[in-house]
């Protein structure tokens, strides 16, 4: 558990087992699943008011050097080559085939590119850029620093006490901020499908800062899951779920991340890791797609689950699955065959043997709450 | 008189006087579990085993069942728990009740913990 010598912590370990956070293994690192509040209630509380996050075990990267942008084209189907300076844009790295090795939020400052990776995936992903990269561009690995996320709907108040500049921030923006004494670099996004913000903060300021947020009585800690209940309900993909290098950006459902400079008529087409299969299924379509999954009654269905149609032939399986605190209902995404994809199609979700009706459904299951200006 | 008796796999069992059970799971239980979400409450008249599973319990994280701690027949539900299985986090031992049952081998209860023996083992 907590105490196992094996698992890293963050620089907020003291602070999560101060507030009572209950601490399980996640990608190495000790991490709080849950306060006292429990998860429905901080789920609920991030919709309401504004939830604090550590997220410090995500890799925090920055990549160097005139040529970083162009660089770091090569390994995902997005525009960086054109991404103002301090603009976020939502990319993935590819692998030949053109699976996902990860996905990732790259910023664009002054000096190069800042990059925010999955935890589980940062040491493969490191090294990835280094083999490819290492000529073009300087990769440099940030573990000198904290990351928080303050996320729902007071965010922005809470966040304006401490810097009135971050009023005109809008979605997918960035701004260097001195936020209680403490410089930091903080971005306009989150996981949570709610307005909110990301902080890089140096580690051994992150607690200073974290608790200037906590002594607002809007802000509360809220552990990894409501992390997973908020992003599932926001329809964002998890990377090892809905993510995998066994599935393609188009499968997932993300051609919108693809950017049009980057696809098969854009200005700067392809040239990425797997660009033919992704190009190829961007414009023929794919077999399979991500689907949002609703089932009848109150069961939840989780990952793992089988989906099967009316005939009982096997059509798909759940990616992610739980239980939704804002709809007080169950709900999950799938991968389904194309053509079991359509909404309202009625599947079978097979459950400890059990058959429960479930129906296709666009996602996402609850409003996005960006501010976009 | 009745009489508590606990199991290791964290459930209750009040024992009546007259042959019949009420079980549950306990407050460590409900708080390992988190937030109940989901009960599968089992129907009346059902024969249970000591050992196998009767109801499903599931948690805003994870799935995980009710285990028969005797044998015996369901002769009651807690009904409630279907629409507020949220009652088992907010009272366990009381109002977040799963089961009655009419217990068909008394001896299966010399297995079980007394409250002092739970205690201990949960420390």
């Amino acid at each position: 558990m907590s105490d196992d010598a094996n698992l890293l912590t963050t620089p907020l370990y003291e602070l999560h087992l101060a507030a009572g956070a209950k601490m399980v293994p996640f990608a190495g690192y000790a991490m709080p699943v849950q306060y006292p509040m429990g998860i429905l209630k901080e789920h609920l509380h991030t919709r309401k008011k504004a939830g604090l996050f550590d997220v410090s075990h995500m890799g925090q990267i920055h990549l160097k050097g005139a040529d970083a942008a162009a660089a770091l084209e090569q390994l995902v189907p997005v525009d960086i080559v054109d991404l103002p300076r301090m603009k976020q844009r939502y990319a993935l790295f590819t692998h030949e085939q053109g699976g996902v090795l990860d996905d990732l939020m790259v910023t664009r400052l002054e000096t190069g590119l800042f990059l925010v990776v999955n935890a589980a995936c940062k040491s493969q992903d490191i090294a990835h850029l280094q083999r490819h990269l290492s000529e073009q561009c300087k990769i440099e690995v940030l573990d000198d620093r904290a990351l928080l996320a303050l996320q729902g709907p007071e965010a922005k108040t809470v966040m304006q006490k401490l810097a009135p500049d971050v009023a005109d921030m809008t979605f997918m923006t960035a701004k260097n901020l001195t936020l209680a004494g403490i410089d930091c670099l903080v971005t306009r996004s989150g996981y949570t499908g709610e307005d909110g913000f990301e902080i890089s903060v140096p580690a051994l300021k992150a607690k200073e800062l974290a608790q200037h947020f906590l002594a607002e009585s809007d802000v509360e800690w809220i552990g990894l899951g409501a992390r997973d209940s908020l992003r599932l309900e926001a329809g964002l993909c998890l990377y090892g779920h809905e993510l995998s290098p066994d599935i393609t950006p188009v499968e997932a459902k993300l051609n919108w991340a693809l950017s049009p400079a980057r696809r098969a008529n854009g200005i700067r087409a392809g040239g990425y890791l797997g660009a033919e299969t992704i190009m190829k299924q961007f414009q023929d379509g794919v077999a399979r797609q991500r689907v949002g999954i609703q089932p009848e009654g109150k069961m939840p269905v989780r990952a793992g689950a089988v989906l099967q149609n009316g005939s009982g032939e096997v059509v798909g399986v759940v990616t992610s699955g739980g239980f939704s605190p804002t709809l007080n209902r169950p709900i999950a995404v799938a991968l389904v065959d194309s053509d079991a994809a359509a909404v309202a199609t009625k599947l079978y979700a097979s459950v400890r043997n059990k058959k429960v009706a479930v129906s296709v459904v666009a996602l996402p299951f609850v409003k996005q709450n960006y501010y976009r200006g | 008189m009745s009489e508590i008796k606990y199991t290791q796999d964290h459930e209750w069992i009040e024992v009546h006087g007259d042959g019949t059970a009420t079980i549950g799971i306990t407050d460590f239980a409900q708080e390992q579990l988190g937030d109940l979400v989901y009960i599968e409450i089992p129907e009346v008249g059902t024969e249970i085993f000591k050992g196998e599973d009767v109801s499903v319990i599931e948690s805003v994280k994870a799935a995980s069942d009710l285990v028969a701690p005797v044998s015996g027949t369901i002769i009651d539900v807690n009904s409630l728990l279907e629409d507020e299985p949220e009652k088992v986090n907010d009272d366990a031992m009381g109002a977040g009740w799963f089961i009655k049952v009419e217990m068909s081998d008394v001896s299966e209860l010399d297995d079980l913990m007394d409250e002092a023996a739970y205690q201990a083992c949960l420390d």
